[in-house]
């Protein structure tokens, strides 16, 4: 009898051009949480694929307690107890938790009838069984991404799952929903459940796993305990070169001010006043993060600067000169650029081709078209350009956005944005999902239009790239500027208390 | 592997082989010859000069709104009001017809832009409630289809009306038919239509693939929030995509208006052009080339069926199997794109 619970042994998985996997064995122990590691399309979520059945691979062995399957599809993986939580959820809005849970194997009350009480029964044991707490008659439409990721995470456990994958399930979350996912991981394990965490998000591996498997370009590179490893170790292994995590800078040179907010009002669209008389000011050659809590007013308060939600009253200047109502075009044309927080919703066309995406607020203007025309040649000329400055990793101009990867589909927006040299640069979430080889890459790039004399505004909700990266830490809370610090005068504690509201004496003295 | 273009092509003829097998499995089954009904049909639709006439009469309206719906579809919007839109465009190129009198060379184009204005502002009401209030084009299209009926029936009984359920004849200097064309063509109703139908097509392609306005709609119908983002003024699209699509159907009525039937008739019914036009869009994967193309294959197949009855025997309801079928396996194409890509894979 094996003491691994699953077992991929050199697996190769090929596509039409290229080799998704080659070479990799992962065998997860029972009880264990085992991080699956790599770089943005280095083959994680291929491999995966492949181990819960949406994928058949081309050379290779699975074994499940030591038997040796064919798993052709998920169903059959659900039988064999694997259970897979998808980085983008599967669950239908309008219904229940407990409906969603249940959706796919109902239990039956006289042979026809959804025997819903039953099943909401049986789910308040099994997320009391985990700690999970989940109400199960709550809609998923009125519930936060953390309790939709529990009800995916309940329904592979109603499905008898032994093991879970999670796949990049931290990329959602706030740094409290994390905490709790992680409290959550550590009592499916008490319980025996095992579990394969797809990231690339090292401090969370180093927190909570027990082994790593890494894969580089989709060879298996290998697997450590990650007792005996640590970061830089694992960064290198994954990316097969040495990482800088503090990315270096000189100090900022501010010039004259480029932005300046005066007690700026903007409603959400449930006419809910999100910021509220908000000041901030922002100079030329210098960027300025603005850390908070989601759900604290960033987004209105980026959506109110480019245009794109209306302004109910205060002022919004740019070089001195309003652009308070301004619609999004003239926002565009006055010289700012916008790295969407969303780069599926916004940030890109995905049917259209990546070329085509690179000139998504230009395509009217010469030399892209002429009379309404549109010059393919001169297009796609730039967009080769962009593709070769900015190191997009594409097959061609013309391939689809869709088919890119979230790396790739970022650097492209951030050349797009960049590219058109704006004196303001907001940059929302801009390494969301990303590994840490293209996270350092954006970093750099973002110093650099810094030191270029442009003006940043950085939005994110982490911590490590609010200090990294900026010279001035505006902390933003129920809608206001509520403090502003140094990056090299504070820390994450500090700023985790200021965010969550408490005044800055208060979080000084500890 | 195929590509989506390919993929595109193979779709459709697929789905029209599809049907005729199937066609012919019926008539089988019935005790009827297929090969005598597909022959009645083919001859029926090209036999000779007066069929092949009739054919592209009957493919000319349907091109129009098969256009329409692909214009509009194109944009993310489905315009089921092409059927209204017809009426409208049918009557105000009737009307103008009839009460103006000037030489072709205005009287003509004149009447033809005022159909498609017509549809256009038919259009324009649902574009305008979609774009600010949010109401979904399908239902006040629908709507608006009645309206459309109804109103155009009132119309022609209250102002235009002749001899029993039509309008006197337009002016011979609005009519889209010569004595050459027609004679050409065996004394068949063909008319000069094509030739905008034609037009048209070419418009729409340059439109949604060459230009900025193209590259702004084609943004729109794919992700509103994206366009938003660039700077698109979403809400002008979404209306602009409205109208040139109710500008196409309108063009439609004006074929059957000033060529086909050269007056308007009360209907007590939808006159089917509309809703034939998401059928033809459908097959012709809403594009302008291959809307042309699936317009004058169920132009053939509804002439065709025609002479089916009094050669072969086959009632002409036949077609309208073949037609479904045809449609039905478009529409499953996800089920056709798997069973091809599973004989790929047994291949290797």
């Amino acid at each position: 009898m094996s003491n691994y619970i699953v077992e991929m042994l050199n697996i190769r998985k090929e596509f039409p051009g290229i080799v998704a996997n080659n070479n990799v064995n992962l065998q997860l122990k029972k009880g264990e949480i085992h991080a699956l590691l790599g770089e943005n399309g280095a083959g994680k979520s291929t491999l995966m694929n492949v181990l819960f059945g949406l994928y058949q691979p081309e050379k290779g062995e699975i074994r499940v307690k030591g038997e040796v399957v064919k798993i052709s599809d998920p169903n059959i993986a659900n039988r064999l107890g694997i259970g897979m939580v998808h980085q983008h959820f599967m669950l239908v809005d309008t219904f229940t938790v407990a409906q969603n849970i249940i959706l796919g194997s109902e239990p039956k009350k006289k042979g026809v009838f959804v025997d819903l009480k039953q099943a909401e029964k049986e789910i308040v044991e099994l997320s009391e069984r985990y700690g999970l707490r989940v109400d199960p008659k709550a809609k998923i439409r009125d519930i936060s991404v953390g309790m939709q990721q529990r009800a995916e995470i309940l329904k592979t456990l109603y499905r008898g799952a032994e093991v879970i994958i999670l796949d990049e399930p931290t990329a959602v979350l706030t740094p409290q929903e994390i905490k709790e996912l992680i409290g959550i991981m550590k009592s499916l394990i008490n319980e025996g459940i095992s579990i394969i965490l797809i990231t690339h998000k090292l401090k969370e591996i180093m927190e909570v796993c027990d082994r790593c498997t890494v894969i580089r370009k989709g060879e298996g590179i290998g697997t450590v305990n990650v007792s005996e490893t640590n970061v830089d170790e694992l960064a290198s292994l994954m990316v097969g070169r040495d990482i800088v995590f503090t990315t270096e800078k000189t100090p900022a040179k501010p010039k004259d001010t480029i932005l300046s907010i005066k007690n700026l009002e903007v409603k959400d669209s449930r006419q809910a006043v999100m910021v509220k008389g908000l000041n901030l000011n922002i100079q030329a050659g210098e960027i300025v993060g603005v850390a908070g809590i989601d759900g604290n007013g960033q987004s209105e308060l980026i959506e109110a600067i480019t245009g794109l939600r209306k302004v109910e009253s205060g002022e919004i200047l740019l070089h001195n000169k309003s652009i308070t109502h301004l619609s999004t075009r003239k926002v565009t044309e006055a010289g700012v650029a916008h790295i969407p927080q969303d780069r599926h919703k916004f940030g890109l066309v995905l049917e259209y081709p990546i070329g085509e995406n690179m000139v998504l607020q230009t395509y009217y203007q010469k030399p892209f078209s002429n009379f309404k025309v549109l010059s393919f040649k001169n297009i796609y000329q730039y967009a080769s350009r962009l593709i070769e400055d900015y190191d997009v990793r594409t097959p061609s101009t013309r391939t689809k956005a869709r088919a890119l990867s979230g790396g790739n589909q970022q650097k492209a927006i951030i050349a797009r944005e960049v590219d058109r040299s704006p004196d303001l640069l907001i940059a929302a979430q801009p390494t969301r999902g990303l590994d840490v080889g293209a996270i350092e890459n954006i970093h750099k790039r973002l110093i650099k239009e810094r030191d270029k004399g442009r003006a940043i505004l950085l939005v994110s909700f982490e911590l490590d790239e609010i200090i990294n990266v900026s010279d001035r830490i505006a902390v933003m809370f129920d809608g206001q500027i509520v403090a502003e610090v140094k990056p090299e005068e504070t820390n994450e504690q500090e700023l985790g208390l200021l965010m969550a509201g408490s005044s800055k004496e208060k979080a000084g003295e500890l | 592997m195929f590509s989506n273009r390919t993929f595109n092509l193979i779709v459709p003829i697929f789905s029209v082989l599809l049907g005729f097998l199937v066609g012919a499995i019926v008539m089988l089954a019935f005790g009827y010859s297929p090969i005598e009904g597909y022959r009645a049909l083919w001859n029926g639709a090209f036999g000779n000069a007066y069929y092949l006439g009739e054919t592209i009469r009957q493919s000319i309206p349907l091109m129009l709104t098969g256009l329409a719906i692909a214009f509009a579809f194109r944009s993310g919007l489905f315009n089921i009001g092409a059927e209204g839109q017809v009426f409208v465009g049918w009557l105000a190129a009737v009307w103008l017809g009839i009460v103006v009198d000037l030489p072709t060379i205005i009287h003509l184009p004149l009447a033809i832009l005022v159909a498609g204005l017509a549809g256009a502002l038919w259009a324009l009401i649902p574009g305008l409630l979609k774009a600010t209030r949010g109401v979904h084009e399908v239902v006040v299209t629908i709507m608006m289809n009645y309206i459309a009926l109804h109103l155009s029936n009132h119309i022609i009984r209250a102002y235009l009306l002749e001899s029993g359920s039509r309008t006197s004849r337009i002016n011979e200097s609005a009519s889209l038919r010569t004595e050459g064309l027609t004679t050409l063509f065996g004394g068949s109703q063909i008319h000069w239509g094509f030739i905008i139908a034609f037009i048209a097509a070419i418009i729409m392609w340059f439109l949604l693939e060459r230009t900025t306005y193209g590259y702004e709609l084609r943004a729109v119908g794919y992700n509103k929030h994206a366009a938003h983002y660039a700077g698109i003024n979403v809400k002008r699209n979404i209306i602009m995509a409205m109208m040139i699509s109710g500008l196409f159907a309108g063009l439609a009525g004006a074929m059957e208006g000033l060529g086909t039937f050269g007056s308007m008739h009360t209907h007590a019914s939808f006159s089917n052009l509309g809703f034939d036009g998401i059928a033809v869009a459908l097959l012709g994967a809403n594009t302008a080339i291959g809307s042309v193309i699936s317009a004058f294959l169920f132009g053939a197949l509804k002439v065709g069926s025609l002479s089916m009855p009094p050669i072969s025997g086959v009632p002409s309801e036949l077609v309208e199997i073949i037609i479904a079928v045809i449609i039905f396996f478009v529409a499953s194409s996800y089920m056709i794109r798997w069973i091809v890509l599973r004989f790929k894979k047994e291949e290797k």
